[in-house]
Parts: C-alpha cells; sequence; structure tokens
C-alpha cells in the first residue's frame, strides 16, 4: 500500500471518495440506533471506501461494535435494537424496506469476535454458505480456493472431513473467514476478530487481511489501537457524548489519526489519557 | 471496479427459499398452537361432560352402582390421606438429602453414584414403583393394601423430584452467603440452618409442591398396591383400606355406562381442580417470596 | 466522658477474649462435633435412601421373576407369541404384550416427533418473547394432566370422534388411539427439552449462519438443529422412554387382550395394561400369576433402563465442545 490518502474529515462527505481512484462502497449517513430507550449511537456519518481496510477504533461502550452490525443488518435479530438514518451499499440503503436483509448478508459477509465455526467438517463449513445461496460451480474447487485464500489449506487439505471444532482457535477463525469468502460476498466486516486468539494467530490474520483486501473491502472494528495501526489505511475513532452514545468523532487515514490527530478526544484516546 | 447496482430484493433463489421459510414459519406455528388446543377440547370436553354432576351431593355420597347416588367422599378422603402421608414422609427426607448432596457430600465416587442413581429413578415407569410397594411394603412387610403402603410407595416414586428441585434451589444460593457464614466462624452446619436453607426455602417449598401435584394424579402404582374402587368407609388409620380420586375416575370411566363417564368427568373436574390450586399455590408462593427478596 | 470509659472498658474485654467462649484452633468442643456428626449422618441417610430404593427395585423384580423362570423356560418367555397366564392351558410368551406397548410406542412417537420438534423450533427461533413466555408454560400444563385423565379423554373423544372416523375399521379399543393419544402426552416433553437443547446453542452459531446470507428455516434446520443434536436425540428416547411405560391410557383405551397382531387398528394388550389388570384382582403372593406380574415388570424395566442409558450416552457421545 503505496498510495498515501489525503486528509480529510469524515464527515465530509466528498471524503474517501477521491482516496486514490477508490470508490466509496458502504456509506452511513446521520445513523442513530436505540435500544430500546437508549440511544447507543448518535450522528455519525461515513464513508467507507473500496479495496481498504477501514477501522473502527475508540473506547468501550462507543458503539463501534453496533455501527458494524448495521452495515449487514446483524441488529435486526436483536429485537430492541431500532436503526434511524442511512446505511447505504453503493447508492441503495439497505435499511429500505424492500430490502432483504438475507440479500444484504450474503453480499456483506462478517466475522466475529469469537471463533463461531458449524459443528461441521471443515469440508462442509466452508461449502454450506455457498451451497444455500445457489452457488452452481465446481464445490471442490471453491473450497479450495477459499481455504488458499484464507491462508488455512495448506493445515487442513489432509482433513477436510474432521470436525471444524477440531482446529484451533486461529484456525478456526481462519475457518469463519474462508467460510465468509466462500460467499464471493462484496464486503468484509471484521468484529475484533483477534480478540479471542493468541499474538502469533492474531499476526497471521492480520497478514492474512492484507492480503484479503486487495479483492474484498474490509471493516475491522478493533479494540487493540496498535492494530489498527498496523492494518488499516483508514481509521474512524469513536467517542461517547455527554448522552452517553456513542458517536464519530473523526475519520481519516490511518497514519494520520495516529500521528496528528484533530479532536482532542482522539488525541486523549490515542495517547492514552482516557479509555 | 464500476458500480453494480445489483438489487438487494434477492435473486429468485432467495424468493424461493424464502416462500418455503414462510410456509415452514406456519407449519411450526401451527404445530406449537395443536397442543394447546388439544388441551382447549380436552377441558371443554371434560367440562361439559361433567359439570352438571358437582354439587353438594357429589362430594358427600358413597360409591354407588347407580350412577345418580354415586358421590367421590370415600376417594377424596383417601387423596387427602395418602397426599397428607406423602408430605410430611418426602418433604424432610428429599430436603434432607438434597441438603446432603447439594452442600455436605465429598466429590466422590459414591455422591457421582447416588446423584447418577436419582437421575435414573426419576425416570423408572411409575407402575415398576407399584410393584416395589407390591412386594416389599404390602408382601414381605405385610402392611396390606393400607394407606400407609400406598403413601409409601407414592413417597418413594415423588423422592427423585422433590431432591432434583430441592437441590436447584440450594444451587441458586449464592456461594458468597455460604463465604460470608463461614468466615465468622460458622459451622457448615449452621450456615445451612441460618442461612443457605432460609434463602432456598421458596424454591424448595415450590418443587415439592409440583411434585406432589404429580402424585395427586398417579393411578398406576396405587392400583398395583391394592388401593380399590368400591369402598363404603373412609380411612380410619394407617391400616385402613383406601381409594383414591384417580382410582375412581379411572373405575367410572372404564364401566360401558354413559352416565358414569359423566360422573367420571364431573371427578376429573373436582381433581383438576385441586391441582391448578396447588400449582396457583406454588406459583404465588414463589413471586411472594421473590418479592420480599428484591424489597 | 463516661460513654468513652464504657467503650474503652468494653475494648479491653473484647481484647481480653473473656466474652467468648474457649476458641481453641484445634476444634471446637466435643459436643457440637458430635451432633453435627449425627446430622450429617442423617442427611446421608436420606440421600442414601435412593440407592435403597432402586437396590429393592432390582431385588423384588429379579426374585419373583426368578420364581417364575422355575415353572416356565426363558425360552417360551421369549419367543411364544400367546400370553394366556389365567387359561387353564396357560401360555406364557410375553411378546403380544411386548408388541402392544411397541405399537403403541411407536405411533406415540411418530405424532410427536414432528409436532414436538416443529413446536421446539417455533419456540426458539420465531416466537417473540412474550408469547414464549405464555406458551411454553402452557405446553407444561399439558403435560402435568393426569394420564388417567387423557385416558377419560382418549375414550370419550379421541378414539370414537376423531381415530375412528378418519382410519376406516378402527375398533373403539385400539393401539392407534392409544398411541395418538400418549403422543399428545409427550409432545410437551419433546418441544420443552428440545428447545431447551437449542436455546443452549451458542449465538455465536446462529450469527454466523445469519452472517453468511442464510433464511430463518436454514439457520434453524441446518445449523441450529444439528447443533443441538445430542439434546433433542435425548429428549426423543426420553420420550420414548415415558411412553413405553405409560400405563392409564393404554389400560382404558388400547384394549385389555394380548394380541400378537400387526394391524394396530386392533385391540391390543400392552406389559403396563396387563400388570394393572392382574394387580386389580387379589392375587397371593407365591402364585405364579404374582409372579408373571415381576417378570412382565422387569421386561418392562429392563427395556426403559436400556433407553435412559442410551440417550445418556447419546448425550455423552455426540456433544460438541464449543470453546
Amino acid at each position: 500500500m503505496t498510495a498515501t490518502p489525503t486528509a480529510r474529515r469524515a464527515t465530509d462527505t466528498e471524503t474517501v471518495r477521491s482516496l486514490n481512484g477508490s470508490e466509496t462502497i458502504m456509506s452511513v449517513e446521520d445513523l442513530k440506533v436505540y435500544y430500546g430507550n437508549f440511544l447507543a449511537v448518535t450522528d455519525t456519518s461515513m464513508n467507507v471506501p473500496e479495496k481498504r481496510i477501514t477501522s473502527l477504533i475508540g473506547p468501550s461502550g462507543c458503539g463501534k461494535s453496533t455501527v458494524l452490525k448495521t452495515f449487514n443488518r446483524m441488529n435486526d435479530l436483536v429485537a430492541v435494537a431500532r436503526v434511524e438514518g442511512r446505511v447505504n451499499y453503493y447508492d441503495k440503503n439497505i435499511y429500505d424496506p424492500d430490502v432483504d436483509p438475507v440479500a444484504v448478508r450474503a453480499r456483506i459477509g462478517m466475522v466475529f469476535q469469537r471463533p463461531n465455526p458449524f459443528p461441521k467438517s471443515i469440508y462442509d463449513n466452508v461449502a454450506w454458505g455457498a451451497k444455500i445461496n445457489g452457488y452452481k460451480g465446481n464445490m471442490d474447487e471453491l473450497v479450495e480456493r477459499s481455504l488458499i485464500q484464507a491462508a488455512l489449506w495448506d493445515e487442513v487439505k489432509d482433513k477436510l472431513k474432521e470436525s471444524g471444532l477440531s482446529l484451533s482457535g486461529g484456525q478456526q477463525q481462519r475457518l469463519c473467514i474462508a467460510r465468509t469468502i466462500a460467499t464471493q460476498p462484496d464486503v468484509i466486516l471484521m468484529d475484533e476478530p483477534c480478540s479471542a486468539l493468541d499474538p502469533i494467530s492474531t499476526l497471521r490474520i492480520e497478514d492474512l487481511m492484507r492480503e484479503l483486501v486487495e479483492d474484498y473491502p474490509i471493516i475491522i472494528v478493533t479494540h487493540n489501537m496498535q492494530q489498527a495501526a498496523r492494518v488499516s489505511d483508514i481509521t474512524a475513532f469513536m467517542t461517547l457524548t455527554e448522552g452517553r452514545s456513542g458517536t464519530l468523532a473523526e475519520m481519516g487515514p490511518t497514519d494520520e489519526i495516529f500521528t496528528s490527530p484533530r479532536d482532542p478526544r482522539t488525541e486523549d484516546y490515542i495517547t492514552g489519557k482516557v479509555g | 471496479m464500476a458500480v453494480q447496482a445489483s438489487p438487494l430484493k434477492g435473486s429468485g433463489n432467495l424468493q424461493r427459499r424464502k416462500a418455503v421459510g414462510t410456509i415452514a414459519r406456519g407449519a411450526f406455528f401451527l404445530a406449537t398452537m395443536f397442543g394447546l388446543v388439544i388441551l382447549a377440547i380436552l377441558l371443554i370436553d371434560i367440562i361439559s361432560d361433567g359439570y352438571t354432576w358437582v354439587d353438594r351431593d357429589f362430594f358427600t355420597a358413597l360409591p354407588s352402582r347407580f350412577p345418580e347416588r354415586a358421590g367421590i367422599k370415600v376417594a377424596l378422603m383417601g387423596t387427602l390421606w395418602v397426599m397428607g402421608l406423602t408430605a410430611l414422609i418426602t418433604f424432610p427426607v428429599g430436603v434432607g438429602a438434597s441438603i446432603y448432596l447439594q452442600e455436605f457430600a465429598p466429590r466422590n465416587r459414591i455422591t457421582a453414584i447416588i446423584e447418577t442413581n436419582i437421575a435414573n429413578l426419576a425416570g423408572v415407569p411409575s407402575i415398576v414403583y407399584g410393584l416395589l410397594g407390591l412386594g416389599v411394603f404390602v408382601e414381605i412387610m405385610r402392611m396390606g393394601r393400607s394407606v400407609i403402603a400406598g403413601s409409601l410407595t407414592l413417597s418413594l416414586l415423588v423422592l427423585p423430584i422433590v431432591i432434583i428441585a430441592s437441590q436447584e434451589a440450594l444451587k441458586a444460593v449464592p456461594d458468597s452467603i455460604r463465604q460470608g457464614g463461614l468466615a465468622l466462624g460458622a459451622t457448615r452446619l449452621q450456615v445451612v440452618r441460618s442461612h443457605v436453607l432460609p434463602s432456598a426455602m421458596p424454591g424448595i417449598l415450590t418443587g415439592t409442591i409440583l411434585a406432589l401435584s404429580r402424585a395427586i394424579g398417579e393411578t398406576a402404582p396405587l392400583i398395583v398396591v391394592g388401593a380399590v374402587a368400591f369402598l363404603t368407609f373412609t380411612p380410619e388409620g394407617l391400616d385402613s383400606q383406601f381409594s383414591v380420586m384417580p382410582i375412581m375416575i379411572y373405575n367410572w370411566t372404564a364401566r360401558p355406562q354413559e352416565d358414569f363417564h359423566s360422573l367420571a368427568a364431573g371427578g376429573i373436574i373436582v381433581l383438576l381442580a385441586v391441582l391448578l390450586a396447588m400449582n396457583m399455590t406454588a406459583i404465588l408462593l414463589r413471586n411472594h417470596f421473590q418479592n420480599k427478596q428484591i424489597q | 466522658m463516661a460513654k468513652s470509659i464504657a467503650q474503652d472498658s468494653l475494648a479491653a474485654r473484647l481484647r481480653s477474649n473473656e466474652l467468648y467462649a474457649a476458641r481453641p484452633l484445634t476444634g471446637s468442643s466435643m459436643e457440637s462435633r458430635f451432633s453435627e456428626r449425627v446430622v450429617r449422618g442423617l442427611l446421608f441417610i436420606c440421600a442414601a435412601l435412593s440407592i435403597l430404593t432402586t437396590v429393592g427395585i432390582v431385588l423384588i423384580l429379579f426374585v419373583e421373576t426368578i420364581g417364575f423362570f422355575e415353572r416356565v423356560s426363558l425360552w417360551e418367555f421369549l419367543t411364544v407369541t400367546e400370553w394366556t397366564p389365567l387359561f387353564n392351558n396357560a401360555k406364557y410368551g410375553v411378546l403380544p404384550l411386548v408388541a402392544g406397548t411397541m405399537w403403541v410406542a411407536v405411533i406415540a412417537i411418530a405424532v410427536a416427533i414432528p409436532i414436538g420438534l416443529s413446536a421446539a423450533i417455533y419456540l426458539s427461533m420465531y416466537a417473540p418473547r412474550g408469547v414464549r413466555n405464555v406458551i411454553k408454560p402452557a405446553l407444561e400444563i399439558l403435560a402435568g394432566i393426569p394420564t388417567v385423565v387423557l385416558g377419560y379423554f382418549a375414550l370419550t373423544f379421541i378414539s370414537p370422534e376423531f381415530v375412528q372416523r378418519v382410519f376406516s375399521d378402527t375398533r373403539l379399543f385400539s393401539a392407534l388411539a392409544a398411541g395418538i393419544t400418549v403422543g399428545i402426552l409427550i409432545i410437551p416433553l419433546i418441544s420443552s427439552l428440545s428447545e431447551d437443547a437449542l436455546q443452549a446453542v451458542p449465538s455465536g452459531l446462529r450469527d454466523g449462519a445469519y452472517a453468511l446470507g442464510a433464511t430463518k428455516l436454514e439457520v434453524s434446520t441446518r445449523v441450529m438443529v444439528p447443533a443441538a443434536f445430542s439434546g433433542i436425540a435425548a429428549s426423543i428416547i426420553l420420550a420414548l422412554s415415558r411412553a413405553i411405560g405409560e400405563t392409564m391410557i393404554v389400560v382404558l383405551v388400547a384394549g385389555g387382550t394380548p394380541n400378537w397382531s400387526a394391524d394396530p387398528r386392533e385391540s391390543m394388550q400392552a406389559m403396563t395394561a396387563y400388570i394393572v389388570q392382574i394387580s386389580s384382582g387379589d392375587v397371593p403372593r407365591g402364585g405364579v400369576e404374582y409372579q408373571t406380574l415381576f417378570a412382565v415388570g422387569l421386561t418392562l424395566f429392563l427395556i426403559t433402563l436400556a433407553l435412559n442409558v442410551a440417550s445418556y450416552f447419546i448425550v455423552k457421545r455426540f456433544r460438541e465442545v464449543y470453546e
């Protein structure tokens, strides 16, 4: 990644679209998320570019996972959650009434905080999502390709019939990535994907993310600032308002956010004064 | 990369999957309602068959060959006797066993065997308990076909349920209470008696009442130990012969005459009313103590 | 002033320990230790009573059954297809009773698996919380209805109003009517335990499946149900065991004559029904009739025990260990 994107504020809609040919693939406009009566996220707008890793960072409780879950409507599964504002995939609002959340999730994949392989064979773990989404090609080929892309193939090629749960934590997480890739998503969301892993497995996943971003834009939530600095191109810093709601403080190229933040709250957080 | 404004409404594949999903949802819902509909039909059927029979005479009359003269006095008194005795036996024994297992038992093989054994006993068919009662209490111990033989049999039947429910209630008492007591220099027994047991008591009582409500409807084991339907006197002591409500109902149902069936429905109304009262008591008891703990 | 002196003197007395009984570190006074041990012993006896119950069941069943096999060969018991212990020319083949029991149990489980499992899926995956909190206890009421009441309902409603109308040539007393009624009885058992098993599946699996673009039905039937397999299988086996041991429904509606037949529309006698039939009369101890009760009872006990053990091993063998 030699190209250094120009510094812009995230709330500026022009921002990321002009990042060295990267177009915006997803964007958020005036997002508000309620859990029951509690306003969990407010006043948040951001653009997410193609072919980049965008990280969401901020103190715990700042709503970064909540924002991530609006990108593929996983919030729909929380009975009390309510979303206002727009979440666009290209220029279609995915919260429009004519949009099917199942179709959204088939396009926008997600990797979770804890590895959650299905209690099926390694092969079936990868094949299942593709199968239900009507994949008609050669399944063996797709499984192999996905596992290779997820940097897991060499470790599991001789035991594809074994249970996905027999793998180590780091391998399980790469299996979950392979399973997501196999459905050919347009975007991959990652919700603290390394927080349950040891440092070596974490580095492997980070390397993998750098390789994957050639094909898939990635949005990652992380509580680990070093990780955000290491892997991401763009960083969005979220913080808490006085009403304890999460909100976006600033967003920009990662090196600028970490070296010369414009918002004092970002600086306090990065230099360790808070959070 | 070109912006592909791909629609998010889903392809034909997804629409087909969604349609199947909608049908399945309907089927799942109907299956869920099936049991409730049957329950409603059952209650309506029984009440409409039997309500005309439930009057004052129904409670005071003895069994009779003529349906219009028959009543449930003997069976009702028998049920009260048997259930009273069963409660007296199961409560102390069941609570004692659960306290031992939950608070004192060392984690060794004997304890594991006892616990597995209790779980297994809960799965033994009730009629096998009847055979145990017949063989041991009625014949070997020569109690005969008596109230006490029936009560002991039912006690053994519900003990596993009482023990399991009481253990759950004891488990729910936070360990901090035990540690707090022990840290003051109390013995385990003192801690259990003055702190753990009072906290667990609502749960234990609820579990015991629910277990007894299962016992009150039991028919088969009491038939095997020799409860009879046609008796013209109420129990006078532990060695009296006896009848109980479910056996009366069984006997009336098994007769071919339509009138006896209605009589059985009348008996069922009374039995269900008693059951309902017991369940309500258990629920009220639980709610009462829960509210108290919150305040 | 006075107050502070009083406090000081209390402090001194507290320090000197004179206000407490002697508290040596090596154990309290003998009597409290003794009473503690007595109570503990009594509590242990309460718990050990359950072992005594099991031993009692096994002994009484075996002792009387051994007496039975001194008169009747095991071979006859297990192979002859006639059970006529009350006839002059008595035959002691238990197979017709076992067949009666199995017909009822198989029909019951065939009714209860699809309905119970569907209800479990609905309750855990589809129903809003409020609806679930109403329906689940209501279904458990059905499970708490005394079986003699269900027997009455089977005889006066299910058999004449439903079974005999839908299945032609069915008798009023039939294995079919008994099986369907027992099926209704065990639906709540399957739905409740299976729902617990589905709830116990880690939510990460559910989310993972949704995130791949699966519909709710696909998440339910292809991820959640397989993941909860051990719990669901155990619930089905327990329900089967319950159906086999069920007594009052089969006594009232399955029929009272042993019948070695392949047609469940006929009336059949189940093992439990035989025990009730014989023990309703006066059976002197030591007679062969008395012993048949225990021989049949032991057969029943061993079948249900085998099922309970099987469910235990299924849970152990197939339970997925989620990280």
